[in-house]
């Protein structure tokens, strides 16, 4: 299966585990809208440019990911409620070493 | 009062084709948008990204596509009313529509169609406790008369264009400006960062990074803010005139949701089989901002669906009229200005 389980805990709290392809040419973001687990309209608003932050989230697993573009860095930069484990999900793509993979979603803002 | 045949909530893509479907059918249009340039997300948040899915064009830049479409629409003369957000919807008793901004501009019409998008863009605000009790007392988001801060501390927080653009601005208007950042770096213009960079050497901008406000303080009116520096640690409070956040505009419905429109999802709610119209007869949703069973956020599925909302809203608005479509490459299209495109007729003659 070309599938990694994720954990994605929602903006109440509520843990999900979850399993997303990883030849869907895919990322975070749209994982986590394709499985509606936060209101449709509250995340993603600009699609996926690294644009809005609306899609940022707290990495809690230990995963080593893609490197930050200068657009991730500068957007995170603007946005709130930003940690030093923060990431625009709709800028990390559905690889296998994401396997076991375990992030939260930051506040809407 | 502006008056009009149908007033368009939003001026971004599907708005602006609206004018030109509308305007086939002799239909006048007026387009009230909260930016202070048409073209919505386009024009605002990426203009200089290519599209790729716009039938007919391989790829576009968004402002290019912008550009085209307010060509394409200049026949039709529509009205504008842009930096105003529409704020009330109201039903007269003659069945028309009162469409009334937030600066007090009244449209009439007998359609309104909604073409908002994600919404109307506003400004992002911080989370300072207390922030909202000095808005226009010291703080706004955005600048809108430079002159007021004449001879004034002003303090700006933010690290993309317009806090780099407004500092430098600033520098030779307010008596000291201070720039706070989060991070060492900003995101801009390559030429605003060097001046910043240069104006910050003269001592013209006060440079304080990586830092954010988090407190501020006042009575009446706005009196100083405090400055957290997040590599020294220490924490200062500095009296101020003038607080700008600027910190990028995120898209909001606003008023819209309380228009009395079936919302879901954020969206609007609008008949999908026919002619997205929402639960108020005469009031359309098109484009982004409605929401129907397979909806797909596509600038061309906002083309076909003001295309549609169009042949209805000529239906509503001339009820005993006959008519049908007719095609631009057999009816031309004849703007309101007089000027009148057609195909080349072709030549019947004999060849002997």
């Amino acid at each position: 299966m070309n599938e990694v389980a994720i954990t994605i805990i929602d903006r109440q709290g509520v843990k999900h585990e979850l399993q997303a392809p990883t030849d869907m040419n895919m990322n975070l973001m749209e994982v986590v809208r394709s499985y509606e687990i936060e209101p449709d309209g509250t995340v993603g608003i600009c699609g996926g440019m690294a644009m809005c932050a609306s899609c940022q989230c707290y990495i809690q697993s230990s995963h080593e990911l893609n490197p930050m573009s200068d657009e991730e860095e500068a957007m995170l930069s603007e946005a709130f409620h930003v940690k030093d484990n923060s990431r625009l999900g709709c800028q990390i793509p559905i690889t296998e070493e994401l396997e076991g993979l375990v992030i939260e979603m930051a506040p809407e803002s | 009062m502006i008056t009009t045949d149908i007033l368009i909530i939003g001026a971004g893509p599907t708005g602006l084709f609206t004018v030109f479907e509308a305007g086939l059918l002799q239909l006048k249009c007026h387009l009230v948008d909260a930016l202070p340039q048409p073209g919505g997300q386009l024009a605002e948040l990426y203009p200089k990204k290519p599209i790729y899915d716009i039938p007919g064009y391989p790829e576009v830049l968004a402002g290019e596509l912008v550009d085209n479409l307010m060509k394409q629409i200049e026949p039709f003369q529509p009205g504008f009313t842009l930096g105003e957000r529409a704020e009330t919807l109201e039903r007269t008793e003659d069945d028309y529509f009162i469409v009334t901004t937030n600066k007090g501009t009244k449209h009439k019409s007998k359609i309104v169609a909604i073409a908002g998008g994600l919404g109307s863009f506003e400004p992002r605000k911080p989370e300072i406790s207390g922030i909202e009790k000095f808005e226009d007392r010291g703080v706004s988001y955005m600048v809108k008369d430079p002159e007021q801060y004449r001879g004034k501390k002003v303090l700006i927080a933010g690290g993309g264009d317009s806090a780099l653009d407004w500092s430098i601005f600033l520098s030779d208007i307010a008596s000291e400006v201070h720039l706070v950042h989060r991070r060492n770096e900003f995101r801009g213009a390559l030429d605003s960062v060097e001046k910043v960079q240069e104006l910050k050497n003269k001592g013209k901008i006060l440079l304080n990074t990586p830092a954010e406000v988090v407190e501020i303080k006042g009575g009446d009116s706005l009196e100083s803010l405090v400055i957290h520096n997040h590599q020294t640690d220490l924490t200062k409070e500095m009296a101020v005139d003038a607080f700008i956040p600027l910190f990028g505009l995120s898209p909001k419905l606003g008023p819209l949701s309380d228009w009395g429109l079936e919302i879901e999802k954020n969206a609007i709610k609008v008949n999908h089989t026919l002619d997205y119209q929402t639960n108020i007869p005469g009031v359309y949703a098109i484009g982004d901002v409605n929401t129907y069973p397979g909806k797909l956020k596509l600038i061309l599925c906002g083309f076909h669906e003001a295309t549609l909302m169009c042949q209805s809203a000529y239906a509503r608005i001339y009820p005993d009229k006959r008519y049908v479509m007719k095609y631009t490459t057999v009816g031309g299209v004849t703007g309101f200005d007089g000027s009148k495109k057609e195909a080349p007729k072709a030549v019947v003659k004999t060849i002997d």
